[in-house]
């Protein structure tokens, strides 16, 4: 064993390992372009990162075993038990979280696993510069340097800014926007003092932990401060954001350990995030840049011109429950408010006896409907709604003139005819779902209250639109009784 | 005014231009009505009905002498005779094919209205008597072929074996051919259907009708009303039209051109070469007919037992049906006659509607009146397309150039400067942006949530780091990579197991 392990070809199947585990990490991506190869994709990425764990343990088991002459590293027995152990309570943990997380908390979930990888990047940063193996001298120096603090700088606004974007999701923290005055100055100043502090970590070798130390609490600052300037409705944005930064930062990492599968995973993961971003973006009209630079959509609660749309009508649940029997097409839309009703169930049931019936339900999903991109379907999915039913804004917008009636769950500024209509509605060029255009239209809805967007939605008062007023689930629940059996 | 309703007095015909029911709203309108004796009689209409409703029924010729004479069929010469010189005369003329009714309705003087010469305008539609007799007839032509088809039309799986659908194939998707389209779909046959004019293939689908397409341009009607097509287009329509029919059971042909005999589309040979019991229904049989060997008003059965049924009465098969939708349409035009509603017929021949089917007023030949521009046609129309709102000014091309120029020269100087394992490490990292764009953008949307779990999953690898330095004899170092160690694992176990968790919940049915 020992002399596996110190025998000088072990480096080159490490290397090689490593490689199959990229290529199996980039598999893994690339089998979730199709829900048939999804699975498949999943168990290539947990594969690939068998591997590389495998290797990497060979890798420090190597280290412990190899002639130590400066005694930078301890013994083969206590690395190994010291990396079982903490990887079990991690383990233990992810399994745990993985099994009992609802399909709503989702978002809450991948934001805090956004932070654990921010938080890694700077502790392996810090790490890496404490190690007295790493290069100090030569441009070789200079780039592991300015490696080390990009690395820690990313990784520590990932880290901040998850947990905010966390506290929000479950709202353990107002998800208003947090308004400082002059908040992009501040922003900016905290970037130029970062770039000062690297500049002094640079010259100083011998207490260049005084500024990276000063930077991440700066960079701290940063991230908290970035995320809690953004709403509680752009999240699906920032979530997405923030997992591109986590890949930045793992790439950062894979850069000062001079580890090609840490940079390759963490340049899949950021440009996936940054793609992920940008497609909610297009869906919301905003601008990437905006978004990426954070702050945005922070301007508060603009509503547009206040305008008189006239009077809503109401529906009460039986008289729903017959125009839907009735009825030979329904599309459901729903958003956020039916995760918060936790209503998917009910709606499962719902298409399914209408379904029997030989009513054609499907469902049209807004990309940005939800708190996380796909949200939406991942609750259907719980619900057990077959996803081929299940269609994106673009495959049913045509559809819903030959509709016959579109249930709104707790959707609002994704179905508002504002965003065409009104050319200084805040929401103006956002695409949305053009349920109006149906023979009717009920609005599921707590109150006659603005959506997240603040502007107030013509939909309730056309003519062909209903409202169905109280919790999503009760409603929905009181259909499924009502509908003739 | 008086508005008489005499009997027709063409033979066979079965139709009223007036029910009790229109008659009284005639009466609504100002006008005293009176009907011949026995005028409805063969559209279930008895005279005790018409004077219950306030009708006087009484013998022809004082009929014959109103003021307005409103009729099913175009007056015959004897009629027109008798008709006082100021008179007005409504009914069918088919002018544009009768000239010698046309010139004596000229001679005798009298204001002759055409219903039948209704431009087809939306604002006219509820006088369009020619699209509610052909509705009616459309829709009796299917019932005439099942009669004589010897096969039900809904194909059926019984014990006793499986019944095919009937196949219907219908020519012509007018307000007669759409009728058929629906009949016969609710019958339960596999219905196709033709029409010259590509922009009704919409309507077509829409009454669950196969759109048989040609392969070649077509010209779009401006008038509503199907065109002859040039020698080029023929050539591939008759080869489409040999094949349809054949591989039908039932042929309905509703092709008409206006003011032209009807085109042949279904000839001898394809007759030759249809199936034994099947049958063709050609409702442009009073026209010539769509089909060479119909011979109107009758039932053909050719030596293959192809039975081809040429009946020009098919909206007289259902008189009271159609009579009362003759008399309601003849109802509208006296309302947009009677502006007072006070019994005086006022002729504006200023109003597109009222100028096109008057065919002779106050001693003056007013046909053909000028041609209308209906909209009939969507794609004809130019469609004036809304302003934009502040299109957003593109952005510089040059932007795009002067960025990659100034990315160029950064990663010049980064590569003069930067020692070779950097480099390295760099080519892998902009190949892996590269691959990372190419891969994420093919994820579908619905996979959004997953893909970010996964990727979560993934940058737990970071735990590489963690674990080469957890084994360090620096205190400090060795728990902070501990730590590291610690949350990267959360992240792997976690994000994989929540991924496989998602998964498993997308099914199909």
């Amino acid at each position: 064993m020992s002399d596996f392990l110190t025998s000088d070809k072990l480096p080159g199947l490490v290397q090689a390992a490593y490689i199959i585990a990229a290529v199996l990490f980039i598999a893994a991506l690339a089998g979730l372009s199709r829900h048939e190869t999804a699975k498949r994709g999943n168990l290539a990425g947990m594969v690939g990162m068998g591997l590389a764990l495998v290797a990497t343990l060979l890798l420090a088991a190597r280290r412990a075993e190899l002639p130590d002459p400066l005694d930078h590293w301890r013994g083969l027995g206590s690395t190994l038990g010291v990396i079982v152990v903490a990887m079990l309570i991690g383990a233990a943990i992810g399994a745990w979280r993985a099994r009992t997380v609802q399909m709503t908390g989702m978002p809450e979930l991948v934001a805090i696993l956004h932070s654990f990888v921010g938080l890694a990047a700077v502790l392996v940063g810090i790490n890496s510069f404490l190690d007295p193996e790493a290069p100090t001298i030569g441009s070789l120096g200079t780039i592991h340097e300015v490696e080390v603090f990009i690395g820690v700088f990313i990784g520590a606004v990932t880290f901040t800014g998850s947990i905010v974007a966390n506290l929000k999701l479950s709202a353990k923290m107002k998800s208003t926007p947090l308004a400082l005055p002059g908040r992009h100055l501040l922003n900016l100043a905290i970037i130029v003092l970062s770039v000062a502090l690297l500049v002094w970590f640079m010259n100083d070798h011998d207490h260049g932990i005084v500024p990276l130390l000063l930077m991440t609490a700066l960079a701290l600052a940063l991230g908290f401060h970035l995320v809690a300037a953004i709403g509680g409705g752009d999240m699906p944005v920032v979530v997405s954001m923030l997992n591109s930064y986590s890949g930045w930062a793992a790439a950062a990492a894979g850069f000062l350990l001079d580890n090609d599968l840490l940079i390759i995973t963490g340049s899949l993961v950021g440009s996936s995030g940054a793609i992920l971003s940008y497609i909610m973006c297009k869906a919301m009209n905003r601008s990437f840049i905006s978004v990426i630079a954070g702050g945005f959509g922070s301007d508060g609660a603009v509503s547009g011109e206040a305008r008189d749309y006239g009077e809503h009508r109401e529906i009460q649940a039986a008289e729903a429950a017959e125009l839907l029997a009735d009825a030979t097409s329904v599309v459901i839309t729903p958003g956020y408010g039916m995760a918060v009703a936790q209503a998917q169930y009910p709606v499962a049931e719902l298409t399914a006896r209408l379904r029997a019936r030989g009513v054609d339900v499907r469902f049209g999903i807004h990309p940005v409907a939800g708190r996380l991109p796909g949200h939406m379907n991942v609750l259907l999915a719980e619900a057990r709604v077959p996803y081929d039913i299940v269609l994106e804004m673009d495959e049913i917008n045509a559809d819903f003139a030959s509709t016959d009636v579109v249930l709104v769950i707790g959707a609002n500024d994704t179905v508002n005819p504002a965003a065409l209509d009104e050319p200084g509605s805040p929401i103006a060029g956002m695409p949305v779902l053009e349920v109006w255009h149906a023979r009717d239209v009920i609005v599921f809805k707590r109150s006659m209250a603005t959506g997240y967007a603040g502007v107030q939605n013509p939909l309730f008062f056309k003519e062909n639109s209903r409202m169905l007023f109280g919790d999503a689930k009760d409603r929905v629940e009181d259909i499924v009784r009502a509908l003739p059996s | 005014m008086r508005i008489g309703i005499p009997r027709e007095s063409k033979a066979g015909e079965t139709l009223v231009a007036a029910t009790p029911k229109t008659a009284s709203q005639l009466i609504g309108l100002g006008y005293e009505v009176v009907v011949e004796s026995g005028a409805g009689l063969l559209a279930d209409q008895p005279d005790a009905a018409y004077a219950e409703a306030g009708v006087t029924v009484v013998p022809a010729d004082e009929v014959w002498e109103s003021d307005v004479v409103v009729k099913v069929n175009a007056p015959t010469p004897a009629e027109i005779r008798t008709l006082r010189p100021q008179a007005t005369v409504v009914s069918l003329m088919a002018p544009a094919r009768s000239p010698e009714l046309v010139e004596r309705l000229h001679q005798a003087g009298v204001t002759a209205l055409a219903m039948d010469a209704v431009p087809r305008i939306s604002r006219a539609q509820s006088m369009d008597v020619l699209s509610s007799m052909a509705n009616v007839a459309g829709y009796r032509a299917v019932i005439e072929a099942a009669h004589v088809f010897g096969r039900q039309f809904t194909g059926q799986v019984t014990a006793a074996g499986k019944v095919p659908p009937a196949r219907v194939f219908v020519v012509g998707a007018g307000v007669a051919g759409l009728a058929a389209i629906g009949a016969a779909g609710a019958m339960g046959a596999v219905v196709r259907a033709f029409d010259v004019r590509p922009e009704v293939a919409e309507q077509v689908e829409s009454m669950g009708a196969q759109f048989v397409t040609v392969d070649m341009e077509q010209e779009v009607s401006s008038d509503g009303y199907a065109k002859e097509m040039t020698a080029e287009q023929v050539a591939a329509t008759a080869a489409m039209y040999d094949e349809e029919a054949r591989n039908a059971d039932i042929v309905i042909t509703t092709a008409l051109i206006p003011g032209r005999p009807a085109p042949v589309l279904v000839t001898a040979d394809t007759v030759a070469g249809m199936a034994n019991g099947s049958v063709i229904v050609d409702m442009a049989a009073a026209n010539g007919g769509n089909c060479e060997l119909t011979r109107a008003d009758e039932r053909v059965v050719t030596d293959n037992l192809v039975t081809i049924l040429g009946y020009t009465d098919l909206a007289g098969r259902l008189a009271a049906q159609t009579s009362q939708l003759y008399g309601t349409n003849v109802v509208n035009l006296f309302k947009l006659l009677t502006p007072a509603k006070d019994g005086q017929l006022v002729l504006d021949l200023d109003d597109v509607v009222q100028r096109g089917i008057t065919v002779t007023h106050g001693g003056e030949l007013l046909w053909p009146p000028p041609p209308v521009q209906v909209s009939a046609a969507p794609a004809a129309a130019p469609v004036v397309a809304a302003e934009p709102v502040a299109p957003k000014p593109p952005p510089d091309p040059r932007r795009k150039v002067y960025a990659a120029a100034l990315g160029a020269v950064l990663f010049a100087v980064l590569a003069a400067y930067a020692p070779g394992p950097f480099l390295n490490h760099f080519t892998v990292f902009v190949l892996a942006v590269f691959v990372g764009y190419y891969v994420i953008s093919n994820v579908a949307h619905a996979l959004h949530t997953p893909l970010m779990s996964e990727t979560n999953a993934i940058s737990g690898i970071i735990l590489v780091g963690g674990i080469l330095q957890v084994g360090s004899t620096n205190p400090a170092i060795a728990v902070l990579a501990t730590a590291a160690v610690l949350v990267a694992s959360i992240n792997i176990f976690g994000g994989f197991l929540v991924t496989l968790r998602m998964l498993e919940m997308f099914r199909k049915d």
